[in-house]
C-alpha cells in the first residue's frame, strides 16, 4: 500500500501555540485538521512536510456559535455541520453543500477549515510519485508545464471545495489567525484564480472560523445549491452552482450566483446576477439569465467528464438551481 | 445446514420445487466462509507474516516503450534497511499464461513496453525502506516509438513489441467462415450493418494482489498468493525459477475478488519467490492500487463491424462479424480473447451461416486479458443492440424477434459448438412478464424507456490452457473415525462461493451436515489439481469431481453398512447424518458408526473423483475456444430515465432471468446475478480504461489517465437500482445435479439492454459503451437537427487482405441442416476428419 512518509507531528493545545509553531517552522510545515486531503497528498508525495501540526487538540477551533451571526469553528466536522440546527434551519443550502462533500465516512473526519483550504485538484496532479515521473511532473509540483494547457504560464488545477461557492454566495467571512495577530476577510477574498497559489492566506495563517451574516439578512435570502458529479457520493464535483437571492416586492434586489469546481477559484457568474437584478423570478427571466453563465464556465480537461459537455450543461444546471431558489421547483437536485 | 437467518432468495419458484428430494442442494444456506469474511478473520495473502520477513517493492517503468540502457542501483543501495535486489538478468526465462504467448519477463530484461512494466525489485526490512529504495533506482532509457491504438499498430509494423506476432504489431489475425455468408445475405430481405465500440475496463477487485514466499529446507519454497489459478502459477514458477515442480508449493489464499484479474501468473509473484530464495528469508509483496491497474488483464477495447441478413419475418440468414482488439503490451490470454469475440455469437439465436474475422494489436499499454465474460460482452453488446434495431426497422416486438430465432437444445451451431439445455426462451418470458415489457415498451413517456437484451456464457472452457489428457478437476475425500469428512481440491475461492459449492455437493451425497466437512483447497502440494477459477468452470467441473469422489465413498460405506445390518446396499439411504434402510428407516447406523464400520472392514477410507469435459465436434483451427459442456443463458430488461437537457441517464430498475440449470445454493446464485448486474451497469455507464498521451517532444508519456479507485469510476450503492432476479431451473444433464454457471453470464445482457432502453426513452442510438452523458446529448442534438440520431464509431480500419489468414474453412456444405443431419446419423467423426483434412485451404 501507499504509506505516509516520515514527518514530525506537533499537537498544540491552543491556537496561539499552533500559530507559534507554524511561524517557527516556516513553509516546510503543514497544518492538518481531518487529514482527508493532506494524508493522500503526502502519500502520493505531491505535497511534502517535515513537520505536521495537528489542530485536533485546539479547543478554540471547535463549536458553532449562533448569535446574530453564525460563527463556525474551523475544526467542526462536516458531518456535524451538515446536521447543525443553526445551518439546517437558517442556511439550508450551505448544510446541503457540506452534506454533498465526499462520503459519510470522510465527512466524519473532514472539517470545515480543511474543506475551505482544500488543495486544488487536477488529473495530472492527483497521482502518485511514479505516475508523475512518467509525465515529467507538472507545474503544480516539481514540473514546469501545465499539461492541461501546455502553452499556458499558469496552473489550471480546479478548486473543488463544495462549501466555498456557497460561502461566497452567502457573503461569509473567514477569520485568519497567526502569531502576528488576527484578521477577518470575505471568503471571496480568500481565493485566487491560480491553481498553485490558490489561497490569499499567508503561509503562517490558520483558518480559525467562518462567520455567516446576521440572521436578519439570512431570513430574506432565497438559496439553493447544486453539485454535478458522476456518482451520488464520494466524487468531487465537476460543476457546482451556489445561489443566494434577495427579493423585494417580487423583484430581485440582490443576486449572487457562484460556480464551483469549474475553475481554480469559486467563480462568480456576475452576468447572471446582473441579468436577474430588477427582474421578477419567472421561468423566462431565469432562463434568460442562466444562458449568460456559459461565459463564466471555462471547463478544462482535468476532471471527470467531457469538458465541452461540462460547459454546455452549465446553463441548464444554473437555471435549475435558480428555479429551486425561486421556489419554482420542489427540489434542487443536489 | 439451512440457515433460518437467511430468507429464501427472491427467485421465481420453479415448478419442480415440490418434487425436490435434496437436503442441501437447492436450499439457500450461509456460505461456509461467510462468517470469517464478515468478521475479518479470513487470512488474505497480505495478512500472512513471518519473523524476519523481507518487504519487496518493484521499480516500474516510467516510459511507455524503451530499450533499457542501464540500471543504476547505487543510490538505492544506500537506503538503510535494504537487503537485496533483483533485475531482469536474475530471471532470464520468459513466461505467460498461454503456451503460445510466453512473452513476459518477471523483470524487464531489455525492453519495457508500457508505463508500469516491472524493471527491478528491492527487498528491505520495512515497506517504507523498500519504497524509498525503489524510488531511488535509476534507469537509463533509450526511447522507442509508441503505439496507443489498434489503428496505430496497423500503421506501425516496426519496431515490433514482440517478434512472434502474426504480422508487424498485430499479435493475432483470425479469419474463419462457416457456410457461405454472402449467399445468406443474398437470401435476406435486409442486411443490417453497424459499427460498435466497447471500451476497455478493469476488474477493480477490493483486494490488491499480494504474494508471500517462504524458503524451506532442501532449496524448496512455498508461495501463498492471491491468484485465481494456483496450478498455472505453479507451472510458471517452475519454468522461471528453474526448480523441480515438486520443490515448489503454491497456495492460493482466498481472493478478495478476482473477476479474471488474478488469472495470469504475474511477475511480482515470481519475484517474491525468487527474492525469498535469494535472501533465505520469508518475503512479501503487496501491490498498490496503481500497480493493480498496471497488472490489468482487463476487458479489451473492441471495435466491431457487424452485418446480419434478415428476412422480412425476422428469420436470420447469416452474419459477418469483424472485431479489432486493443491488446496492450503482452499476449496474456489474448489469443483466446480474440477468438472469444466471435465464438459465442452463435449460441443464442439460430445463425445458419457465420463469418468471423479479428485482429488483436499490441499497444504500449498494460496488457488486456480476461474479465468477467472474457471477450464475449463486446460482441454481445453489438449483436443485442443490432437485434433491437432490426426489430424496430421490421416492426417486430424485440422479444418476439428473439424467440422466433431461438437456438434449440442439443443442437450444434454453425461454428460447431454443441449446446446443452437452452433456457433462454423461459428467461425472456420471465423478464418480459416481470417488467410488463409488451405493455410498456414503446409506450412510455418521453425520457423513460425499457430495453431488452440477452446473453449466454460457457460453463467451463472445454479445453485446458495447455494441451494434456488429464482431468481438469480432481477431488479427494478422506473420512476420519470421528465422522469428519476432509475434502481436498485444487479449486480457488475468489469470493464466488466455490468453497460452499464443493462442501454442499459432498454433504448432499453423503447425507452429512456442512459442519462435518473441512476443506483443504487450492494447494498444489496437498490437493488434486483443479485448473482454476476462470471460464465459469468451477461449479460444473469441481461439482462433478466432488460428486464422483463422494459417491465412491458412499458406495464403500454402503457395502460395510449393508453387511453389518444385512440390508441390500442399494436400499440404503444417506441422510440427516445417518445411513438407514429405506424400507425400514428405524434400521440404520449413525454416520460416525457407519464410517467406523467401513474403516474396520476396508481400512483407511479415502476416495477420489475427477472430471474431463466431453470432446467438442469442432475440429478447425480455433475450434478450441468456445466449446463447453453446456451454456448458461440470461435475459434482462432495464428501465432507464434520461434527462433530455443534459444527456444524464440512470437505470431505474433491472429485471433479469438466468438459466442456472439447477441452483446448488440459490442465495449464492442470486448474489452472483446481482454482482454481474452491478458490473454490467458499471461498464454501460462509466467504467473505462482511459489513457493520456502527451506530446512526444515534451514528455512522450502514454499513461493510464486515472489509476485510482476514486477517479476510475464504478458504481456506488447510490447508482445501483433495484434488481429483480428470476432463476430458471431446467436441470441440464451436463451439470452436477443439473447445475450451470452463474458467475459471468448475467453480465452480458446488461450493457445492450441499457443502450436499447435509452433508445426507447429518447429515440437515439448510442452504439458504444460506456454511454457518457455527452454522447446522449450529442445524439439528441443530431436528432433535433435532422441528422442520424446516433453516437458511435464512424469507421472500421481496413486491414490489407493478405493479412487475413484462411484459418477457417469456406464451403457451401456448412449449413445447419447438413450439420444436424450429419450429427443425427452419428457421422460427426467422419465430418470432422474431413474438416481436418481441409485445414489450411
Amino acid at each position: 500500500m501507499l504509506r505516509l512518509p516520515a514527518f514530525r507531528l506537533r499537537q498544540p493545545t491552543s491556537l496561539a501555540e499552533a500559530c507559534r509553531i507554524l511561524s517557527g517552522e516556516g513553509p516546510a510545515a503543514r497544518v492538518v485538521a481531518g487529514g482527508t486531503d493532506l494524508w493522500p497528498n503526502l502519500k502520493r508525495r505531491n505535497q511534502k512536510a517535515s513537520t505536521v501540526i495537528s489542530l485536533a487538540r485546539v479547543p478554540e477551533l471547535a463549536g458553532v456559535r449562533a448569535g446574530g451571526e453564525v460563527r463556525l469553528g474551523a475544526m467542526e466536522t462536516l458531518a456535524d455541520l451538515e446536521r447543525a440546527p443553526a445551518l439546517v434551519t437558517r442556511y439550508p443550502a450551505l448544510a446541503r453543500a457540506i452534506g454533498s462533500i465526499s462520503s459519510p465516512v470522510l465527512r466524519n473526519l473532514g472539517t470545515l477549515g480543511g474543506n475551505v483550504c482544500l488543495d486544488t485538484r487536477c488529473t495530472y496532479y492527483d497521482q502518485n510519485e511514479e505516475w508523475r515521473r512518467s509525465i515529467h511532473y507538472c507545474m503544480k509540483a516539481e514540473g514546469r508545464i501545465c499539461w492541461v494547457a501546455p502553452s499556458s504560464p499558469r496552473c489550471w488545477a480546479v478548486q473543488s471545495a463544495d462549501s466555498a461557492p456557497m460561502l461566497v454566495a452567502l457573503d461569509a467571512r473567514v477569520r485568519l489567525a497567526s502569531s502576528a495577530g488576527e484578521r477577518e476577510i470575505p471568503v471571496a477574498a480568500l481565493y485566487r484564480d491560480d491553481g498553485i497559489d490558490y489561497l490569499a492566506k499567508r503561509p503562517d495563517e490558520i483558518v480559525a472560523e467562518v462567520a455567516l451574516p446576521a440572521e436578519s439578512d439570512a431570513a430574506h435570502l432565497r438559496t439553493a445549491f447544486f453539485k454535478l458529479r458522476r456518482r451520488g457520493s464520494i466524487d468531487f464535483g465537476v460543476l457546482s452552482v451556489a445561489v443566494a437571492l434577495r427579493t423585494e416586492g417580487g423583484r430581485v434586489t440582490d443576486a449572487r450566483v457562484v460556480l464551483g469546481s469549474i475553475a481554480s477559484f469559486p467563480s462568480p457568474a456576475g452576468e447572471v446576477a446582473r441579468a436577474l437584478i430588477g427582474a421578477p423570478l419567472t421561468t423566462e427571466s431565469i432562463r434568460a439569465a442562466a444562458q449568460r453563465s456559459r461565459a463564466a464556465a471555462t471547463p478544462m480537461d482535468n476532471t471527470d467528464f467531457d469538458p465541452r459537455w461540462r460547459g454546455q450543461v452549465t446553463p441548464v444546471y444554473v437555471e435549475r438551481t435558480l428555479r429551486a431558489a425561486a421556489g419554482l421547483d420542489a427540489a434542487d437536485g443536489a | 445446514m439451512p440457515d433460518p437467518g437467511i430468507p429464501p432468495a427472491g427467485t421465481a419458484a420453479p415448478g419442480e420445487a415440490a418434487e425436490r428430494d435434496f437436503a442441501v442442494v437447492g436450499t439457500p444456506f450461509r456460505r461456509v466462509d461467510g462468517r470469517a469474511k464478515v468478521t475479518g478473520s479470513t487470512r488474505f495473502a497480505d495478512d500472512l507474516s513471518w519473523p524476519r520477513m523481507a518487504f519487496v517493492k518493484l521499480a516500474r517503468s516510467t516510459v511507455p516503450h524503451a530499450r533499457i540502457r542501464g540500471i543504476d542501483l547505487t543510490r538505492a543501495e544506500r537506503v538503510p534497511g535494504v537487503l537485496g535486489f533483483l533485475t531482469g538478468a536474475d530471471l532470464p526465462s520468459t513466461f505467460g499464461i498461454l503456451p503460445v504467448s510466453q512473452d513476459e519477463h518477471a523483470l524487464a530484461r531489455d525492453l519495457v513496453r508500457h508505463v508500469g512494466d516491472p524493471i527491478a525489485a528491492v527487498a528491505a526490512t520495512s515497506e517504507d525502506a523498500a519504497h524509498e529504495a525503489a524510488l531511488a533506482i535509476e534507469v537509463d532509457y533509450e526511447l522507442l516509438p509508441t503505439i496507443g491504438s489498434v489503428e496505430e499498430a496497423i500503421a506501425t509494423p516496426e519496431p515490433r513489441l514482440h517478434g512472434y506476432a502474426d504480422r508487424g504489431n498485430l499479435h493475432k489475425v483470425v479469419s474463419m467462415e462457416f457456410g457461405d455468408v454472402e449467399a445468406g445475405f443474398a437470401e435476406a430481405d435486409r442486411v443490417f450493418e453497424d459499427l460498435f465500440f466497447y471500451d476497455g475496463n478493469t476488474h477493480l477487485p477490493l483486494e490488491q494482489h499480494a504474494t508471500v514466499a517462504l524458503p524451506e529446507d532442501e532449496g524448496r519454497v512455498t508461495v501463498w498468493s492471491s491468484t485465481q489459478t494456483p496450478h498455472y502459477l505453479h507451472r510458471a514458477l517452475t519454468r522461471v525459477l528453474g526448480l523441480p515442480a515438486s520443490h515448489i508449493r503454491v497456495v492460493a489464499t482466498p481472493n478478495g475478488g478476482g473477476f479474471g484479474g488474478k488469472s495470469d501468473p504475474f511477475g511480482h509473484e515470481i519475484v517474491c519467490a525468487a527474492m525469498a530464495l535469494k535472501l533465505g528469508r520469508p518475503a512479501r509483496i503487496a501491490l498498490t492500487r496503481e500497480e493493480v491497474f498496471y497488472c490489468h488483464r482487463g476487458r479489451h477495447p473492441v471495435l466491431m463491424r457487424l452485418r446480419t441478413g434478415v428476412r422480412a419475418d425476422g428469420t436470420l440468414t447469416g452474419q459477418s462479424l469483424e472485431t479489432t482488439l486493443d491488446g496492450g503490451a503482452y499476449g496474456s490470454y489474448g489469443v483466446a480473447s480474440t477468438y472469444y469475440t466471435g465464438a459465442l455469437q452463435t449460441v443464442t439465436y439460430r445463425l445458419p451461416r457465420y463469418r468471423f474475422e479479428a485482429i488483436r494489436a499490441f499497444t504500449n499499454k498494460p496488457a488486456c486479458g480476461p474479465k468477467r465474460g472474457h471477450g464475449t460482452p463486446q460482441p454481445r453488446f453489438g449483436w443485442e443492440v443490432q437485434l433491437d434495431k432490426i426489430a424496430v426497422e421490421l416492426g417486430l416486438d424485440p422479444a418476439a424477434l428473439r424467440l422466433r430465432n431461438l437456438e434449440q437444445p442439443g443442437t450444434v451451431t454453425a461454428n460447431w459448438l454443441r449446446l446443452g439445455t437452452v433456457g433462454l426462451g423461459s428467461c425472456i418470458e420471465a423478464v418480459v412478464a416481470g417488467s410488463r415489457f409488451r405493455e410498456r415498451w414503446g409506450r412510455m413517456p418521453e425520457g423513460r424507456g425499457l430495453g431488452l437484451a440477452c446473453g449466454s456464457y460457457l460453463c467451463g472452457a472445454g479445453l485446458p490452457i495447455y494441451w494434456n489428457h488429464m482431468p481438469q478437476s480432481g477431488v479427494a475425500i478422506h473420512l476420519d473415525r470421528g465422522g469428519g469428512v476432509a475434502v481436498f481440491c485444487g479449486q480457488t475461492e475468489i469470493g464466488q462461493g466455490s468453497d460452499s459449492v464443493l462442501a454442499a455437493v459432498v454433504a448432499e451425497v453423503l447425507g452429512v451436515g456442512l459442519a462435518d466437512i473441512r476443506l483443504q483447497v487450492a494447494d498444489t502440494a496437498f490437493t488434486p489439481v483443479d485448473l482454476g477459477s476462470y471460464s465459469s468452470r468451477v461449479t460444473l467441473m469441481v461439482g462433478h469431481a466432488a460428486r464422483e469422489a463422494a459417491e465412491r465413498a458412499r458406495e464403500t460405506i454402503a457395502r460395510a453398512v449393508a453387511a453389518q445390518l444385512e440390508v441390500p446396499a442399494e436400499r440404503l439411504v444417506f441422510a440427516e447424518r445417518r445411513v438407514f434402510d429405506a424400507a425400514d428407516p428405524g434400521r440404520g447406523l449413525a454416520w460416525e458408526e457407519a464410517v467406523i464400520a467401513a474403516e474396520a472392514r476396508f481400512g483407511t477410507l479415502a476416495t477420489t473423483g475427477s472430471y474431463i469435459p466431453p470432446r467438442s465436434p469442432g475440429k478447425y483451427r480455433g475450434a478450441g475456444v468456445g466449446p463447453s459442456p453446456t451454456y448458461s443463458y440470461s435475459a434482462a430488461v432495464v428501465e432507464v430515465e434520461v434527462d433530455r437537457e443534459t444527456g444524464v441517464w440512470r437505470p431505474v430498475q433491472v429485471w433479469i432471468a438466468h438459466d442456472i440449470g439447477r441452483a446448488i445454493n440459490p442465495a449464492l446464485v442470486v448474489g452472483q446475478v446481482e454482482g454481474s448486474v452491478y458490473m454490467g451497469l458499471g461498464e454501460a455507464m462509466m467504467e473505462e480504461s482511459a489513457f493520456r498521451r502527451l506530446p512526444k517532444a515534451r514528455s512522450h508519456a502514454l499513461v493510464h489517465k486515472f489509476p485510482s479507485v476514486l477517479e476510475y469510476k464504478s458504481l456506488t450503492f447510490e447508482e445501483m437500482p433495484p434488481v429483480t432476479t428470476y432463476l430458471i431451473e431446467e436441470p441440464d444433464p451436463a451439470g452436477p445435479f443439473g447445475a450451470k454457471e452463474v458467475g459471468q453470464g448475467p453480465l452480458l445482457p446488461i450493457p445492450p439492454a441499457c443502450a436499447n432502453a435509452i433508445f426507447d426513452a429518447v429515440g437515439v442510438r448510442i452504439d458504444q459503451v460506456p454511454i457518457h452523458p455527452h454522447m446522449v446529448l450529442k445524439a439528441l442534438e443530431a436528432k433535433a437537427k435532422g441528422r442520424p440520431p446516433r453516437h458511435g464509431p464512424e469507421r472500421f480500419p481496413e486491414v490489407e487482405a493478405e493479412l487475413k489468414l484462411a484459418t477457417g474453412r469456406k464451403s457451401k456444405d456448412g449449413t445447419m441442416t447438413e450439420r444436424d443431419e450429419a450429427l443425427r446419423a452419428g457421422s460427426v467423426a467422419v465430418l470432422t476428419t474431413k474438416l481436418e483434412g481441409k485445414r489450411g485451404e
